[in-house]
């Protein structure tokens, strides 16, 4: 039957954790998948992580529980894991590792390609520009969205970022070009309900047909979370790249990820870096993020936005730090904002996106955009400032100028942050909501923007100089 | 079987590999192995036993693979050509690269590093008869339009011409000059090999004097860096490391910059090719990319190769440093790079010291920065190697080892700061916790434009001091409580950060600040604060001060004024002494 697929051996020297090890094994390769069948003849897959002249160190995607020494029989594939794409699997439901669990058989045909990718080459790179209107002020105006771009989401338990998430799947578009956007949905040990949360919304908004969905729940063995993103990846990068389409990829919750990967760590006996976390997370990361963008002579394009929880809140946690160095900015959700009603909570200060200066502008939204937004973070830090000094010697104490910039934070994190969740704001909307923020700010306080922009757009008003 | 000449592998574990019948190999020597002949270098030697480094992805390959030594270490290519490119970290031309294989980088790569086809002007410079010593000069080639690219005879080799082909069109690998040696006939190409690890050798070091112009007023006026001189700049994400370092590479006034992208983002690297080529250097009207070569080894490319990538840079520095050229290294980032070593270490078992890094990351650091500086090359010539590395220390946290260790060996530190890029003030350096130990040895350069150049950079850094103390004082109590001359502090301290510290890199004025322009608005500053002070010591209030009708012209000189335009920033400082004299009138 299937020895020609690969070498067989029955009995392993030991198990730990979600490791095994196998001994007496020949011709077998770093990193190629296996078969392992329990005693109770259940087939799990699995990959070499490590292998010598005869032994080698298996990881098991779906648990070591009910396997046995003596019982246990494990195939080598002789290949490492791949997954078969094609255009079919839109509109399904799959595990980790690709297989369908919506009760419909595997679609049919498609490419096998290796899980793991090959890295792009910078060369072929093409830099992205292209302005997402997501709907959103705070993403739009002050940390706009580009298509090809990698922008997670760092939120913290409790905060309504799968609402932003949904709210984003629903209203992202293309000023001027009439593309929708196909989604490719990773999850990665959230709860089921998420899960059944992002399939009602697609539902909803009827774009069901357009997801492709990669489910392993809470409730899923952990180590199949490690090949979970790849696997949704795989599919992302032939969707975009082979048949051109714009790929949008939300995958949720990167911190989960990051656990599996430490439980791997530790069960290895590896020396730990930060937290317990292994020294390679960084370029383990970077493998997934990375394989975002945009390449020559394709049309397509794969904008990422993963989601993490940061744990208590914590940005110098390794998993939000290691994020933050390799994708290209970060939407920041704060508690503070969400316990005052401000939906959505999106921090004006921390977030920011690296690729938004060459997104935006004459050509792409509009030619004071760049200064509205500079203007508008130089002005809510000196808020963030003035609201410590009010908590010391009380509101009345503060200057008349810093009583308008008072004034400014309340209006600004109402108004311009502040939006319904189905409130789909076109850019020149939050621009003129922008300008309305700044021109209840004195204009000789407006250093960052020029003379002529403010002559265009200021709005001045009657008895306010100060 | 024949284990003495057939070398095999014994165990894969990641890019680390163990092998046997490696008894003739040397350390760092270069090895292919397994089927995709992937290229990797010997770390350790026990006996028969090896253990390889491999730059390549190793998923699929066996025990019992076969390994094949090179014989010789990991070398790089240098002769024309290099200008322009864009390399991997082990000198692989990425778009040779891209043209064979499409979008992707697939394994087991094999592309010459240089161009081997094209055809050179060379120029002889050298005669029959003459005698030649290691370094000296015996032709030259125009390389780009700003680049002579002189082609030098390889440290330790000398003698006689015997023959020199005339001026003519010639590829890289053909014989342009046969020299005696004493002992034998050597022929020279336009190339030679040199090891990466090693440094290349000079006549002398010698001290730092000049200024490395960079554009930027904060690096240049208050923590500036000499041409041969070593920098870091740390900060944690969003803080603007990659976007100085990028300023840098466009601005600064060295004749070859070397930018390695080193562990970071593919799209960063993108960036560079795309915008290079358009900007036009503003002190020889080329394209930038004249003078550019680019190393990306990027975060998901083999981690191995992203080691030997600073290396790689560095040593193509020297190369040009050796022709007499003032060359720039940036390497962005060290701290990937030192990840990477801490993964390899970590694979081979090695015992861990701070934070799971290995105990020789500080004499790693060391040979790194120490490759910078100010030489005389074996020729005579004068040349430098400056070094920029940029550092992310996770959390943002200084004392972590990367950067503590760094600050050893480096002379000067442009701290960025989480706060002020929240804030959007770029550059994020922060001027109260950087430093430069430059400062003396480039202040005769700077008293040449201002002879008052120390003086105006110390009370200037004397007023952001006081103001910061202030602060302390205002987030108390608020601002309304301090006399007027303290509130005049604030005040000044203010412009300066505005008018001067914060630099827009995508203002076609303010992306570059000549040092004639950097003084002018540095004396404008402190100017006002020296004049001011005195009328509100007459007892003008500070109001008076804030309304002057040349504040805001103040604050946007620097954006409004192009750097060539001396005549406008002495006409605004004639103003602003103007109204300010009349004020002074008006108290007495």
């Amino acid at each position: 039957m299937s020895i020609e697929r690969g070498l067989e051996y029955v009995g392993l020297k030991g198990i730990d954790g979600p490791l095994i090890f196998a001994e007496g094994i020949r011709g077998v390769g770093y990193d190629e998948v296996v078969e392992i069948i329990s005693p109770r003849g259940e087939v799990r897959l699995g990959t070499v992580l490590e292998v010598d002249a005869n032994a080698a160190v298996v990881q098991v995607l779906e648990g070591t529980e009910g396997l046995s020494t003596s019982r246990t029989r494990v195939r080598f594939q002789g290949q490492p894991m791949s997954v078969a794409v094609s255009r079919e699997m839109l509109g399904r439901v799959f595990d980790g590792l690709g297989r369908p669990i919506d009760n419909s058989p595997a679609p049919f045909g498609g490419d096998r390609r290796d899980i793991s990718g090959d890295p792009i080459n910078p060369f072929s790179r093409v830099y992205p520009r292209d302005f997402i209107q997501t709907g959103i002020s705070a993403i739009d105006g002050m940390n706009t969205l580009v298509r090809g771009q990698k922008l997670p989401i760092f939120s913290g338990n409790g905060l309504p970022h799968n609402r932003i998430a949904a709210q984003i799947t629903r209203q992202a578009k293309l000023l001027g070009e009439d593309v929708e956007f196909t989604i490719v949905f990773a999850a990665m040990g959230v709860k089921n309900d998420v899960a059944q949360y992002f399939i009602r919304n697609f539902e909803e908004s009827g774009v069901l047909d357009n997801v492709a969905l990669f489910l392993s729940t809470a409730s899923s063995p952990s180590i199949e979370r490690l090949l979970t993103p790849r696997t949704a990846l795989t599919l992302a990068e032939h969707l975009a790249f082979d048949e051109g389409m714009h790929v949008l990829v939300i995958m949720t919750d990167m911190t989960n990820y990051c656990e599996s990967l430490r439980e791997i760590g530790t069960a290895r006996g590896e020396i730990p870096a930060r937290k317990g976390y292994p020294g390679y997370l960084y370029s383990d990361l970077a493998s997934i993020y990375e394989r975002a963008g945009r390449i020559k002579g394709s049309e397509g394009s794969i904008t990422q936005m993963p989601i993490l929880t940061m744990p208590n809140d914590d940005i110098s946690h390794p998993v939000p730090d290691l994020t933050g160095f390799i994708t290209e900015g970060q939407i920041v959700l704060e508690r503070d904002l969400f316990q005052r009603g401000i939906y959505p909570p999106i921090a004006g200060l921390p977030s920011l996106s690296r690729l938004m200066k060459d997104g935006i502008g004459e050509g792409h939204t509009r030619d004071d955009h760049a200064a509205v937004a500079s203007q508008l973070f130089a002005a809510y830090s000196h808020v963030k400032e003035v609201r410590g000094l009010a908590a010391v010697i009380g509101q009345e104490e503060l200057s008349p100028i810093d009583k308008v910039f008072m004034e400014f934070g309340e209006q600004f994190e109402h108004k311009f942050l502040c939006q319904g969740e189905y409130e789909d704001r076109p850019i020149e909307q939050t621009l003129e909501l922008g300008w309305d923020m700044l021109s209840l700010l004195p204009r000789g306080e407006l250093h960052r923007i020029s003379e002529e922009m403010l002559d265009e757009h200021y709005r001045e008003r009657e008895g306010s100089e100060l | 079987m024949n284990s003495s000449t057939q070398s095999t592998v014994t165990r894969v574990n990641g890019p680390i590999v163990d092998a046997v019948g490696l008894g003739d190999a040397q350390m760092y020597e270069v090895v292919e192995v397994g089927p995709y002949r992937l290229i990797g270098e010997i770390i350790r030697l026990q006996g028969e036993k090896g253990t390889i480094q491999v730059y390549e992805n190793t998923s699929g390959l066996k025990p019992g693979d076969s390994v094949h030594p090179t014989g010789a270490p990991l070398s790089l290519e240098l002769g024309p050509g290099l200008i322009g490119n864009i390399y991997d970290g082990i000198q692989r031309p990425l778009p040779e690269i891209a043209q064979h294989s499409g979008a992707y980088i697939r394994r087991g790569e094999k592309v010459p590093p240089l161009d081997t086809e094209r055809n050179w002007r060379f120029t002889p410079s050298a005669e029959v008869g003459q005698r030649l010593n290691p370094g000296d000069i015996f032709g030259t080639v125009k390389e780009t339009d700003l680049i002579d690219h002189r082609l030098m005879l390889p440290p330790g080799t000398s003698g006689t011409v015997v023959e020199i082909v005339p001026e003519g069109e010639y590829t890289i690998h053909q014989t342009i000059c046969r020299l005696d040696t004493g002992s034998s006939i050597r022929e020279l190409t336009m190339t030679q090999r040199w090891p990466a690890r090693r440094f290349r050798p000079v006549r002398n070091r010698e001290d730092v004097t000049i200024p490395l112009v960079t554009g930027m007023r904060i690096i240049d006026t208050f923590f500036p860096i000499g041409r041969g001189g070593a920098a870091a700049i740390p900060g944690g994400f969003g803080t603007g490391k990659t976007m100085t370092q990028h300023s840098l590479a466009k601005w600064s006034d060295a004749q070859i910059v070397v930018y390695i992208g080193c562990g970071e983002r593919g799209n960063e690297m993108t960036e560079v090719l795309v915008d290079f080529p358009s900007l036009v250097d503003p002190r020889t009207g080329k394209s930038l990319m004249e003078r550019t070569i680019l190393i990306a080894n990027t975060s998901n490319m083999p981690v191995a190769a992203r080691e030997v990538s600073i290396y790689t840079g560095i040593t193509i520095a020297e190369y040009y440093r050796d022709m007499g050229y003032d060359v720039a290294v940036m390497a962005d980032s060290t701290s990937r790079w030192a990840e990477a070593l801490r993964e390899l270490s970590g694979r081979l078992e090695e015992m861990p010291a701070e934070e799971g890094f290995p105990a020789y990351l500080p004499s790693k650091l060391a040979e790194f920065y120490e490759r910078a500086g100010a030489v005389t090359n074996l020729n005579g010539s004068p040349g430098s190697v400056s070094g920029i590395g940029a550092g992310s220390p996770p959390g943002a946290d200084f004392a972590e080892p990367v950067t503590s260790h760094t600050k050893r060996f480096i002379r000067c530190f442009w701290a960025l700061d989480t706060a002020l890029a929240n804030a959007r003030h770029y550059p994020s350096i922060h001027w109260l916790t950087s430093y430069s130990e430059y400062i003396e040895d480039v202040q005769s350069w700077w008293e040449e434009h201002d002879a008052e150049w120390a003086t105006l950079r110390l009370e200037t850094i004397e007023l952001l001091q006081h103001e910061d103390s202030l602060q302390q004082i205002v987030t108390l109590v608020g601002p309304d409580v301090l006399p007027d001359s303290q509130r005049l502090v604030l005040f000044v301290a203010d412009l300066i950060k505005n008018g001067f510290l914060q630099q827009n890199a995508f203002d076609d004025v303010d992306m570059f600040c000549s040092p004639a322009k950097q003084v002018r608005l540095l004396r404008l500053m402190v100017e006002l604060h020296r004049r001011a002070k005195q009328i509100i010591e007459q007892g003008a209030p500070l109001v008076e001060i804030r309304d002057m009708q040349c504040i805001p012209k103040l604050v946007r000189a620097k954006s409004l004024t192009e750097n060539d335009d001396i005549k406008r920033m002495d006409a605004l400082l004639q103003e602003m002494i103007r109204e300010l004299d009349a004020l002074k009138e008006k108290y007495r």
